[in-house]
């Protein structure tokens, strides 16, 4: 629950409700982009830390890219969130890639 | 690609331990990690086994799961089972024992119990459900506390009357004071939460250094991230400074994130106390909702027991978290209590100190070097074998 999961934010969806759509281990999902004014602004593109289905704050694309190769070495903490995620109700998810437990290790 | 990366990292790694072994001499350390995120990157990486023994990460407080005491979750329990409520909460959250079952219990004995990734999710829930009363069962630090504020804003927005929070949101500061007003542990620095941080920026823990006289450095989760750290709180020392260090620049501003600051003073107020795990009663450590949003308050709406409740007599958790006994330590450690049927909160969570110690088989290691630094002052501590689960 603790864990913030590095995101690409694909798009502002919804400008009043402060939404936008990130993907992230596979999925496609809206997350609620609030936070992400100031130093941590974000375009598309870029990516976001997200806990709890917030952005919490902008990063790197090489500190994302770091952080998510530690967190799949992590193993059932990493994979459990993100299953948790694909089956969040709150707002619309996509699968856009292969389920992390069919994947073939890289 | 990975591994020519790995072998850069473990090289990397371990000359930072080969750096903190010549620096840190003969003396004895005492360095806190706050977060259980961090104690789980310790555990999993072995970073233990690159610190020479005379180097000791204590393991602190920094897992919300782990510091609910057994009369709040009581609370929820009671909420779920004798109100006619659907009740949501995070995964971790439902498995850790009340004095009379889990939430799973619960759940399983007819109780809508649902598990939830997000407020948000408890928020869609209550939009679909105009009939029935929702309740959030909120836990977490800084981290994920503006998360339900921001939903508790968007509640009031769309006016739903019929989404509630209870409300167990705790702050890093008081118990950091607490464990240094603590006569039991001698504490050289701390390792400062890194995603907390995001949020308070890093001028909070500038009373430990003032005050206390202990060096804090801000770290990320990295296993780099956190030798780096460990050296940093050590050269500062060595070097006669006492500063509060931002190792996490790549995502930790100084002054956090004041979005997030803003939303946590709309919708909370600090209590004027809150009970934790084994640190008992602590003084503006908690959140509540302001009376503006006294009408999403499940305690100002719902009846619940609010009985404080003592651990169970065989569990340690409590001088596991703060860092005076480690988890081997405890009589239960590994028997009675293990993952699958935990007594205490610390083995429940995967950030608690004694899942981490439990699923990673670093207890063993650990409890030799123990031995080494006692060296034979004390008696070895008893510890029943167990099967260790691959990591």
């Amino acid at each position: 629950m603790c864990l913030a999961i590095p995101a690409r934010l694909v798009e502002y969806v919804d400008d009043e409700r402060q939404y936008g759509k990130v993907e992230l281990g596979g999925v496609r999902r809206q997350v609620n982009t609030s936070l992400l004014i100031g130093d941590d602004s974000a375009e598309p593109g870029d990516y976001v830390l997200v806990h709890v289905g917030f952005a919490l704050s902008a990063i790197s694309e090489a500190e994302a890219q770091e952080t998510l190769r530690i967190l799949e070495e992590m193993g059932p903490a990493y994979t459990d969130e993100v299953q948790q995620i694909r089956q969040s109700e709150a707002m619309e998810v996509e699968l856009v890639g292969p389920d992390y437990r069919t994947r073939a290790p890289t | 690609m990975k591994f020519a990366d790995e072998f850069r990292d473990a090289d990397l790694a371990r000359s930072l331990g080969a750096r903190i072994t010549a620096e840190a001499g003969a003396k004895h350390w005492k360095i806190m990690e706050v977060c259980g995120g961090h104690t789980h990157t310790i555990f999993k990486y072995g970073i233990e086994d690159l610190l020479p023994s005379n180097v000791e990460l204590v393991h602190g407080p920094g897992c919300p799961v782990c510091v609910i005491p057994m009369g709040r979750l009581d609370d929820g329990i009671a909420l779920a089972r004798d109100h006619d409520v659907i009740f949501t909460c995070f995964g971790d959250l439902m498995r850790v024992p009340g004095s009379d079952g889990s939430l799973l219990d619960a759940k399983a004995a007819g109780a809508d119990v649902r598990m939830v990734y997000s407020p948000l999710d408890s928020l869609k829930i209550a939009r679909e459900n105009p009939d029935k009363q929702v309740v959030f069962y909120a836990i977490g630090f800084e981290t994920t506390a503006p998360s339900t504020a921001l939903t508790l804003l968007r509640a009031r927005a769309e006016g739903l009357r019929n989404f509630f929070v209870f409300c167990n949101h705790v702050t890093i500061i008081p118990p950091m004071k607490a464990i240094l007003d603590s006569p039991d542990l001698r504490l050289d620095g701390f390792l400062g939460p890194g995603h907390v941080s995001t949020v308070v920026g890093v001028r909070p823990y500038e009373f430990v250094t003032r005050t206390y006289g202990k060096p804090v450095v801000v770290v990320g989760f990295e296993p780099l991230d956190i030798l780096q750290g460990v050296h940093m709180v050590i050269r500062q020392v060595l070097e006669g400074r006492c500063e509060v260090e931002n190792q996490y620049t790549r995502v930790v501003h100084d002054d956090g994130n004041p979005k997030a600051l803003e939303v946590l003073a709309k919708v909370f107020k600090l209590r004027p106390h809150f009970e934790w795990r084994g640190l008992g009663f602590i003084s503006q450590s908690a959140l509540e909702l302001n009376d503006d949003f006294a009408d999403f308050d499940a305690e100002r709406v719902f009846t619940v027991p609010g009985i404080r409740v003592a651990d169970p007599k065989s569990c340690q958790c409590g001088e596991v978290l703060k860092g005076v006994l480690k988890p081997w330590e405890c009589k239960v450690f590994g028997t009675a209590c293990t993952p699958e049927t935990p007594i205490g909160t610390c083995m429940v969570s995967s950030e608690g100190a004694c899942a981490a110690y439990y699923n990673f088989g670093r207890f063993s290691r650990a409890r030799d070097r123990e031995r080494v630094l006692t060296k034979g002052e004390a008696e070895p501590v008893a510890v029943t074998p167990i099967a260790v689960r691959a990591g």
